[in-house]
C-alpha cells in the first residue's frame, strides 16, 4: 500500500459525559483510493474503537454514511481523501440533532417521509387475474430520476430553509411525493397534496437550490419542488376560477 | 443508556456567508429591494403624470442628476441579474418531455430569453423609440 498520512478533525459527542461536542484529531495512514469512510473505519479498527458513525454499503446506495466534510454534505463513501488538502473536518449532518459522535437523530425526516405516503396508491384496484399495472417507457421517464433518491438526507443538511424552519417538510420528502404523483399507476395525489401543498410543505421552499447541488444521486429535488409549486398553483386557479371545478 | 441529543444552533442572520451557493441565492433575493423601489418610483411617476405635464416634466428633470442615474443603473443591473438568474433555472420548473426524452434545459432557457427580447423590442417600438 502506497500510504500517505491524512489528518481528520472529527466532531465527537458522548451524551453521557459531554455537555457539548468537541473536535478530536486523528492521524491516519491512507491509500490513494481511500474515501473518508475508509479512514473512519481505520480509526475505529486501530486507533479509537469508541468512534461512532453509520455506514453500510460503501457504494453510495444505502444512504447511511452522510456527514459534513469540510462543511459540505457528502456521503463519506463517496468522498475521496485525495480531493482534500490539509486537515479535513468531519462532522455529523447539519440541521439534525447529534445522537452520538457522527450519528444524527433522523426521526424528523422519517416522520415527514411517512406523512407524504411515498408508495403507490393505485388509481384502480385491479384483480390479480387481470394482470400487472402496465407502464410505457415514456411514462417511466416522467418520474424516473426522482425515484433514485436513497433517503441520505444530504439535501436536508444543505437546505437553509430547513435549518431555519424545522417544520419544513423538506426536499427529499416532497421530491418522493412528486415521484409518486407523476406515476401513471398512482391515484394518491389528492391525499399527498394536503401535506405537500401546505405552508410547511412546498411553499416554505424559496428555491435556494442547494439540495440539488449536493444530491449524490443527481435527483434534483429543487426541480421536483418547483414542479409541485406550479401544479399546486394551477390547482388553485382551477378551484377558484373554474365554475363547478372539483375541490 | 440515556439519550441526550445535542442540537446545534443555527445563526438566523449569518447563515448565508457559510457557502458561496447561499450567497448566490441571497444575491438573487436582494434584487427584490431594488425592483420594489423602482415599482414605487413608477407609481410616483404615474401620480405626477396625473397632476399634469408640468408636474411630470419636473419629475423627469429630477431624475437627470448623477445620483438618480447611478440609482437607475443599479436598478437595471439588479433587474437583469434577477431575470437571468430566474431564466437560468426555468428548466427545473417546466421540463419539456418529448417521448422518452427530455428537451435539453438550454432550449427552455433560450426560449425565455427570446420572449424577453421580443417583448422588450415591442415595448420600445410602442414607445416610439424606433
Amino acid at each position: 500500500m502506497n500510504a500517505r498520512i491524512v489528518e481528520l478533525d472529527v466532531l465527537r459527542y458522548d451524551p453521557e459525559t459531554d455537555s457539548e461536542p468537541h473536535f478530536q484529531r486523528y492521524t491516519v495512514p491512507c491509500a490513494e483510493e481511500w474515501v473518508v469512510l475508509d479512514a473512519l473505519n481505520a480509526v475505529k479498527e486501530s486507533i479509537d474503537p469508541t468512534l461512532n458513525y453509520r455506514w453500510s454499503c460503501h457504494m453510495a446506495v444505502c444512504g447511511s454514511c452522510g456527514m459534513m466534510i469540510n462543511g459540505e454534505p457528502k456521503l463519506s463513501c463517496h468522498a475521496f481523501l485525495r480531493d482534500y488538502a490539509g486537515v479535513s473536518r468531519v462532522e455529523p449532518l447539519a440541521n439534525f440533532p447529534i445522537e452520538r459522535d457522527l450519528i444524527t437523530v433522523a426521526d424528523d425526516f422519517i416522520d415527514k417521509l411517512k406523512r407524504v405516503k411515498p408508495y403507490l396508491i393505485p388509481a384502480r384496484n385491479e384483480a390479480v387475474p387481470d394482470g400487472e399495472y402496465k407502464q410505457t417507457p415514456a411514462q417511466l421517464m416522467k418520474y424516473r430520476q426522482f425515484s433514485m433518491c436513497i433517503n441520505c438526507m444530504l439535501c436536508y443538511a444543505a437546505c437553509p430553509e430547513y435549518a431555519l424552519q424545522p417544520m419544513f417538510l423538506g426536499p427529499a420528502a416532497i421530491a418522493l411525493a412528486h415521484r409518486y404523483n407523476l406515476d401513471s399507476r398512482d391515484g394518491g395525489r389528492d391525499e399527498r397534496q394536503e401535506v405537500i401543498a401546505s405552508h410547511a410543505g412546498v411553499w416554505e421552499c424559496s428555491f435556494v437550490g442547494a439540495c440539488s447541488e449536493v444530491c449524490p444521486k443527481a435527483v434534483d429535488p429543487a426541480a421536483a419542488l418547483q414542479q409541485v409549486k406550479v401544479a399546486s398553483t394551477i390547482d388553485w386557479f382551477k378551484e377558484h376560477l373554474l365554475p363547478g371545478a372539483r375541490k | 443508556m440515556s439519550r441526550k441529543p445535542y442540537i446545534r444552533e443555527v445563526s438566523k442572520t449569518g447563515w448565508y456567508f457559510k457557502q458561496p451557493r447561499y450567497l448566490r441565492y441571497m444575491s438573487r433575493e436582494v434584487t427584490c429591494i431594488f425592483i420594489g423601489a423602482f415599482a414605487l418610483l413608477l407609481l410616483c411617476a404615474l401620480g405626477r403624470l396625473a397632476d399634469g405635464p408640468a408636474s411630470y416634466d419636473a419629475f423627469l428633470a429630477s431624475l437627470q442628476g448623477p445620483w438618480a442615474i447611478f440609482g437607475l443603473l443599479a436598478v437595471l443591473i439588479f433587474a437583469v441579474h434577477n431575470a437571468t438568474s430566474w431564466f437560468n433555472v426555468t428548466p427545473k420548473a417546466m421540463p419539456v418531455q418529448i417521448g422518452e426524452e427530455f428537451l435539453p434545459g438550454k432550449f427552455v432557457v433560450v426560449a425565455h430569453y427570446a420572449v424577453w427580447i421580443i417583448v422588450s423590442l415591442t415595448v420600445l417600438f410602442l414607445a416610439g423609440v424606433f
